[in-house]
């Protein structure tokens, strides 16, 4: 590596617990600790874990009409975004395809915006350049904790009792052992959760507090991964890229009626057809009936061997316990229950595909 | 009966000219949470550095190649039911096959317990 790696203000938090650190675009995170992948994984599933997600960009965007305006980038409803709420959108490119995905919270005298780690260097300049009468201020002294899984809400609620009222999509600040946090209901796992955001200066002592209920433990990014599968959620540079519509991977739902009538974003003209006169591929589900996983890169063929599509996340899903993919298949194998073949080192392997998500979401509606 | 070791993190232990092989408790750490292997079947013969498997963990998928020439006699079937035996007990029960030897003088290109403990310090 040229560039020194860049470390969250839990770097020793996660030393000290054993994480095996890892180069994660550009930062030294934990993969897992010494729990393992699988343990962190079945600990968010039934109790909660915490994850460190200081790598992730905030943003706030202050200005008139700012909601408006972004409107102009994304193609979710934010205009009506009431005080206190989270939404998904993505920025999408004159093509129609993605160029990072993002949650979009009205925080009452600005919007308070989380991307990916990989794009934060990219969205920033980009909403610079393109909001101009917008201040877009990037957070650099804050860090983003997840505490997530069914018992997330007591091992948060235990120090902040206010946040038991929020519901999934909500967001408020609030106090947690004296400092002011960030709290909105939402995460990337499939389960109940929180995503904190925290001065940095008091990020490890929170974080310790968590960590000290009982049913409270780290998982590290290789469980975030494997949650995020089974739960069906995008990977931002796997399941969507610039190249893939919001339509064709499924995501017509963060596009709100208003918009779908009206248009106003990047490649609106695409994205539009495609809604009205349907894609030519799909992201689906795929479930290998073996026990190899399938990864990303998998080519999808069809029972005759002609390529039909390629997986785009795949791996083991340790709820599920079997293997679990997406990928995207050509329109006519985008029905559940479509038998496939998955090329597995040469090797062509029986798959079904199926409804996302694999596991059965649990979120606090 | 003498245990050999590769810089691959393989462990073969040697019974005249078959050799019982399998992965170290190091390479099992470093793997991770182990969910599939893919073996060859018996009668497949190999040579020095042919891939000859693939373990898969939760993270990522991990070739093994053959630390010496030979032909594989058995593969260890309790591995595909139970693939996170890799995990618990790597070097004795879930060894990966049993192979015969085409040239056992290549056992001296391989390491010995300490000299491999020194390799992974």
């Amino acid at each position: 590596m040229a560039d020194k790696l860049k470390r969250t203000p839990l770097y020793d938090l996660h030393v000290e617990l054993g994480g095996k650190m890892v180069d994660f675009v550009g930062w030294e995170m934990p993969v897992q600790y010494p729990a393992g992948i699988m343990a962190e994984h079945a600990q968010c599933r039934t109790k909660a874990a915490l994850f460190d997600v200081s790598h992730m960009g905030q943003v706030m965007l202050v200005g008139d009409e700012v909601a408006l305006k972004l409107e102009s980038l994304v193609p979710a409803a934010l205009d009506e975004l009431r005080i206190g709420k989270a939404r998904y959108t993505f920025f999408t490119n004159p093509d129609g395809g993605i160029i990072d995905d993002l949650i979009v919270s009205n925080a009452g005298d600005h919007l308070f915006v989380v991307v990916n780690a990989s794009m934060r260097y990219q969205d920033v300049p980009y909403m610079r350049e393109n909001l101009p009468s917008i201040e877009v201020i990037e957070v650099f002294d804050r860090a983003l904790i997840a505490v997530q899984g069914p018992m997330a809400e007591d091992v948060v609620g235990t120090h902040c009792p206010e946040i038991t009222e929020l519901k999934f999509m909500e967001t408020t600040l609030a106090e947690i052992d004296g400092t002011e946090c960030r709290i909105s209901r939402l995460g990337y796992t499939g389960e109940d959760g929180y995503e904190i955001s925290i001065p940095e200066d008091e990020v490890d002592r929170i974080s310790r507090l968590m960590l000290s209920h009982p049913e409270c433990a780290p998982a590290g990014l290789g469980a975030r991964d494997s949650l995020r599968m089974e739960a069906g959620l995008c990977l931002y540079g796997n399941d969507i890229n610039p190249s893939t519509s919001p339509i064709e991977a499924g995501l017509k739902w963060a596009i709100q009626k208003r918009r779908q009538a009206a248009g106003g974003f990047p490649g609106a003209d695409r994205i539009l057809n495609e809604l009205k006169n349907g894609p030519s591929r799909k992201l689906v589900g795929i479930k290998p009936s073996g026990r190899a996983p399938a990864r990303a890169g998998v080519e999808i063929h069809d029972l005759n061997r002609n390529t039909v599509g390629a997986i785009t996340s795949g791996g083991f899903g340790p709820t599920v316990s079997g293997p679990v993919a997406m990928g995207y298949v050509s329109l006519p194998f985008a029905n559940v229950g479509t038998q496939v073949q998955l090329i597995i080192r040469g090797k062509p392997q029986p798959a079904e595909v199926c409804a996302m998500p694999f596991i059965t979401p649990n979120y606090k509606r | 009966m003498a245990t050999y070791y590769s810089e691959e993190h393989e462990w073969l232990m040697i019974d005249e000219d078959i050799a019982i092989i399998g992965i170290t408790t190091h390479a099992a750490e470093q793997l991770g949470d182990i969910v599939f292997i893919e073996q060859k079947e018996p009668g497949e013969e190999f040579e020095n550095g042919d891939e000859i498997g693939v373990i898969e963990s939760v993270k990522a998928a991990s070739e093994i190649y053959a630390p010496v020439d030979g032909e594989v006699v058995e593969a260890n079937e309790v591995l595909q039911g139970n693939p996170a035996a890799l995990n618990e007990s790597p070097e004795s029960d879930a060894w990966i096959y049993k192979i015969k030897l085409s040239d056992p003088a290549q056992l001296e290109g391989l390491m010995s317990l300490s000299e491999y403990k020194s390799f992974i310090a």
